[in-house]
């Protein structure tokens, strides 16, 4: 019963934020973005106590719950496990914690997150790693199936559907979700959740809170046959039968155990004194409390530094300009604060319906998204990047608010100007500048023609004008990021 | 020039039912009570025959009937108007209409030699000579706008010739026609509005010769039908004590009132012209397009819900009739009523006239704001703008926005009933036919593209009000 209960909500879960994902339209995230604000390390990132508060008070209830429910990650792995546990059935068998491997990682993530490499760090992050997979993966194939309804729809003129771009928004992002989709998969189908117990930064946490929780898996020594059906069913590996223990940093609470156990020996309880096994609680509370402060520690310092924000003719695709900052979206209040609380989930990548957001291939804000202009501009009526980012490195702003945040400012290139190059009036990012900060001048020789100037205090970096630029590859006039986002 | 509107212009739709029911409603006219203007299906209650609104010619103190008969497109053997037809006209359908507008207490008929190449007044005639002579009153036009009718003989010919052709021996209603308007002289030299007004009754003393006339009581009264150059409107009222001008026809309905150049940028504002005639000289007013060519039978979804919200059973029609009608000043509406339908939809509306509020007015000004939004890009698709160095394909979103328009698929306000699916069809359709980056926010507006344009569109222009259009409905800010 209690493993049905799991399965249904990991279920949900699951379908619901890989939906999350995969809409392109905004209607998921108006109802599933709580579910995003769940994750555990956005969360941390973006210093979301509350929510922080209600992942650690489950798992001192109850264990491991959100590995099995909440996390994407730990979901689409027990799928790849049970289609495997169909082929070869009773296959997993006890393993002794690694826990040299687990806090070398927690370690070097943390430390990489405190010295701002949060590019590198959030490779191993699992509900990141798992929108990843999602949008660079499958999300393609479901605009494609979208697209073949759209084209469907328009044979028989229907406005039921309607066409989106595919498009790879950043190669580098696409290898590293293959690779993620690959490892993952691998791992899963031969060992269950061996990613989750020896990699998983989270795992590893909220595994030695696990440690405390009220309700554990037990097994009732008088009723236990050792017939060891628990154990090779444990896809934890976490339950070693020869002792009679169970290694609750590691289970998942998944309660296959409780399910596979025929003599009624497995139970999830509360723990009476008669049954309790060591769990040596002096090092794993150490550690615990160590692991804690420390990521406590680096939310701190971001959370102070957030105090300091502020007959057609053939038309050439657009490049991206060389940036020396890179543009962020309105509502990531500055490019450090930015930096340090995004996970590189890409759900804001999968959101944003103007083709603005691609991630990063810089190294230190490796998939991490940014803006570019060659595809749309950031439109004013849409906010929706605030809405769905669960860690707080974008945050929600009004579209009143969207209109005076400062989040990058135009340059104009004279020598790709039309005017300038063709002799032709333009002024075509004037007309379309959301702000009105582009005035047009006359040009010195020949005032018959104007150019642009722009008054960079009502500059909200939006990229009209760089995207309705006529001049191509690279336009007139593009968009450089401010450090801080001002406001007007 | 269309002292008369032009109705069934309402999509081929209408108009084919229409003309296949225009055969069997002269044979029972009395029964027929379906309309098919605009899809708006009028009361279907009797229209009385006592009840029509009556105006009284300050002059000759003759009873006018409010609503006056225009026969610019009379029906045809063919079963369309006689204005673009070769066939002969259906003389018969013609006296059917005739009986029922004069039993209906319709009293003015207006026609002009040019009218039906040239066979207007002549069937006018007979169906009319029908009748007793004091039942109805003749209105005609000193026709004269080519140059080889230009000399005092020709133009004098034309004139009795009417007199002939209509079966009567004084004319009510005597024109001017068409002053304001260019004209060519015989070397192929196109004149200004006033060299074409001197030409054709100043400097042949046709002007006095009518003036004669109406001495003579062979014309009742004499007025002149005004198009274009304001500059001849104007020089002709400054002469008013001279000429003393009985009445004129403009060109007036809500839309003309304060929008008139957006109609057409020669076109002066009704308002103006209503005042200087009506408000200034006491000189009553015809009244031509009352519809607009038919354009104000069918409007927008939003303003047609508050109207049918105002008055259910009105047609969209009747509310342009009742809106001129309101004007003391006007003696007749001028409509040109090819079909039974139209003749009893336009009854309804005056018999008896039920005058617009103050409200009313406000709201069909509101009205006619929202309706010069939203005019069809006159692009024919011909392509010679194409292809615009810019990349834009600027046929493709003018038939867009042009088909949206006639779909009734353009939002005029988010209140609007249908403004999630306009939005939808508007945006959806304009992404499949359009390519993002050969869309109008594109246009840099150089203008290279305005002299190849046969329909002298100003394509920049157009463009950036279908772009402002489009950020309106995807910013919601319509």
């Amino acid at each position: 019963m209690l493993q049905k209960i799991r399965i249904v909500l990991g279920t949900i879960f699951f379908v619901c934020i890989t939906a999350m994902f995969l809409d392109f339209t905004g209607t998921a995230h108006r109802w599933l973005s709580w579910m995003a604000k769940l994750q555990f390390l956005p969360a941390v990132l973006g210093l979301n106590i509350l929510a922080i508060l209600i992942v650690l008070a489950l798992t001192l209830l109850s264990g491991r719950i959100y590995c099995s429910v909440i996390c994407p990650a730990g979901v689409y792995q027990d799928l790849v496990s049970k289609i495997a546990s169909k082929k070869k059935k009773n296959r997993f068998s006890f393993s002794k914690e690694n826990r040299i491997l687990r806090f070398s990682v927690l370690g070097v993530f943390v430390v990489l997150l405190l010295v701002g490499l949060n590019g590198i760090a959030i490779l191993i992050a699992p509900y990141s790693a798992y929108g990843r997979m999602v949008q660079n993966l499958l999300q393609p194939i479901y605009i494609g199936v979208n697209n073949l309804l759209a084209r469907a729809a328009e044979h028989y003129e229907s406005y039921a559907f309607y066409e989106v771009d595919v498009w790879i928004r950043s190669l580098p992002v696409f290898i590293v979700a293959v690779v993620t989709f690959i490892a993952f998969t691998v791992l899963a189908w031969r060992g269950g959740r061996t990613w989750c117990n020896n990699v998983c930064p989270v795992g590893t946490v909220l595994g030695y809170v696990s440690k405390f929780s009220l309700f554990k898996i037990r097994i009732d020594d008088s009723k236990c046959v050792n017939c060891k059906m628990c154990e090779k069913n444990c896809k934890s590996s976490c339950i070693d039968i020869k002792t009679h223990t169970i290694d609750h940093s590691r289970c998942v609470s998944c309660m296959t155990c409780l399910t596979k156990c025929k003599k009624d020996a497995i139970h999830f309880s509360i723990a009476s004194k008669a049954n309790t096994t060591a769990d040596q609680p002096d090092t794993t509370l150490r550690a615990m409390l160590t692991t804690g402060a420390v990521l406590a520690a680096s939310s701190v310092a971001k959370a102070q530094e957030k105090q300091f924000d502020g007959g057609l003719a053939i038309i050439e695709d657009k490049k991206v300009p060389a940036r020396d900052i890179p543009v962020k979206p309105a509502g990531s209040h500055s490019l450090r604060s930015f930096t340090n609380s995004c996970t590189g989930c890409q759900l804001c990548v999968a959101a944003c319906p103007n083709g603005v957001l691609r991630p990063s291939t810089n190294l230190s804000t490796f998939m991490q998204p940014e803006m570019g202009f060659e595809r749309g501009y950031c439109r004013p009526e849409c906010t929706r990047c605030g809405e769905v980012c669960p860690a707080g490195a974008i945050n929600p702003i009004t579209r009143e608010q969207k209109t005076s945040i400062r989040a990058g400012h135009a340059v104009w290139i004279r020598q790709n100007c039309v005017p300038v190059t063709d002799s032709v009036a333009c002024g075509n990012c004037a007309r379309h500048c959301p702000s009105g900060a582009i005035m047009m001048v006359p040009l010195e020789d020949n005032p018959g023609l104007k150019i642009p100037t722009i008054d960079t205090e009502r500059c909200i970096g939006c990229g009209a004008c760089e995207h309705l630029c006529p001049s191509r590859p690279l336009s007139a006039i593009y968009v450089e990021g401010n450090l801080v986002h001002g406001e007007m | 020039m269309q002292p008369i509107n032009r109705r069934d212009f309402l999509g081929i739709a209408a108009a084919a039912t229409a003309a296949t029911a225009l055969t069997t409603v002269g044979c029972n006219n009395s029964d027929n009570t379906i309309s098919t203007r605009g899809g708006s299906a009028s009361a279907s209650s009797e229209i009385p025959t006592d009840k029509m609104t009556m105006r009284r010619n300050p002059k000759t103190g003759d009873q006018v009937s409010v609503l006056g008969y225009g026969m610019m497109r009379l029906p045809t053997t063919s079963k369309t108007s006689a204005r673009e037809s070769d066939d002969e006209i259906d003389q018969e359908t013609v006296n059917e209409l005739c009986d029922y507008a004069i039993a209906h207490g319709l009293n003015l008929f207006d026609t002009s030699p040019a009218y039906c190449k040239g066979r207007s007044e002549h069937a006018m005639g007979i169906a009319l000579s029908r009748h007793k002579r004091s039942e109805y009153f003749v209105s005609t036009k000193l026709s004269n706008f080519g140059s080889q009718t230009w000399s005092r003989e020709a133009s004098i010919a034309m004139y009795r010739n009417s007199m002939k052709e209509l079966q009567v021996d004084y004319i009510d209603y005597l024109l001017l026609h068409g002053i304001g308007m260019t004209a060519w002289d015989g070397n192929g030299k196109e004149l200004t509005g006033m060299e074409s007004f001197e030409n054709r009754y100043i400097n042949n003393g046709v002007l006095d010769f009518l003036m004669a006339e109406r001495e003579a009581g062979r014309i009742k009264n004499l007025g002149f039908s005004y198009h274009g150059d304001i500059k001849v409107f104007d020089y002709l009222l400054s002469q008013h004590d001279k000429h003393h001008w009985d009445f004129a026809l403009i060109q007036m309905n809500y839309v003309d009132w304060k929008w008139a150049n957006q109609v057409n940028p020669r076109n002066t504002n009704a308002e103006y012209l209503y005042a200087e005639l009506w408000e200034k000289r006491q000189i009553p007013v015809f009244v031509m397009e009352p519809l607009l060519g038919g354009r104000l039978a069918r409007l927008p979804q939003h303003p047609t819900e508050m109207l049918k919200a105002k008055r259910p059973e009105s047609s969209i029609a009747s509310w342009s009739f009742r809106w001129i009608a309101s004007h003391p000043g006007v003696l007749s509406i001028l409509s040109g009523m090819t079909y039974m339908e139209h003749l009893q939809d336009n009854l309804r509306s005056l018999c008896p006239l039920d005058p617009l509020t103050d409200d009313d007015f406000t709201f069909m000004q509101h009205v006619a704001d929202e309706f010069v939004k939203f005019p069809l890009v006159p692009c024919t698709g011909c392509q010679y703008c194409m292809p615009c160095p810019y990349g834009i394909d600027i046929p493709t979103a003018f038939s867009h926005y042009n088909r949206c328009v006639n779909e009734g698929n353009i939002a005029v306000s988010r209140m609007d009933a249908n403004f999630f699916e306009a939005r939808q069809r508007f945006l959806i359709g304009y992404d499949r036919l359009v390519e993002r980056k050969r869309q109008a926010a594109h246009c840099i507006g150089c203008g290279q593209c305005k002299p190849h344009c046969p329909q002298n569109i100003d394509i920049p222009a157009r463009l950036n009000d279908i772009n402002d259009y489009m950020e309106k409905l995807k910013q919601w800010t319509l």
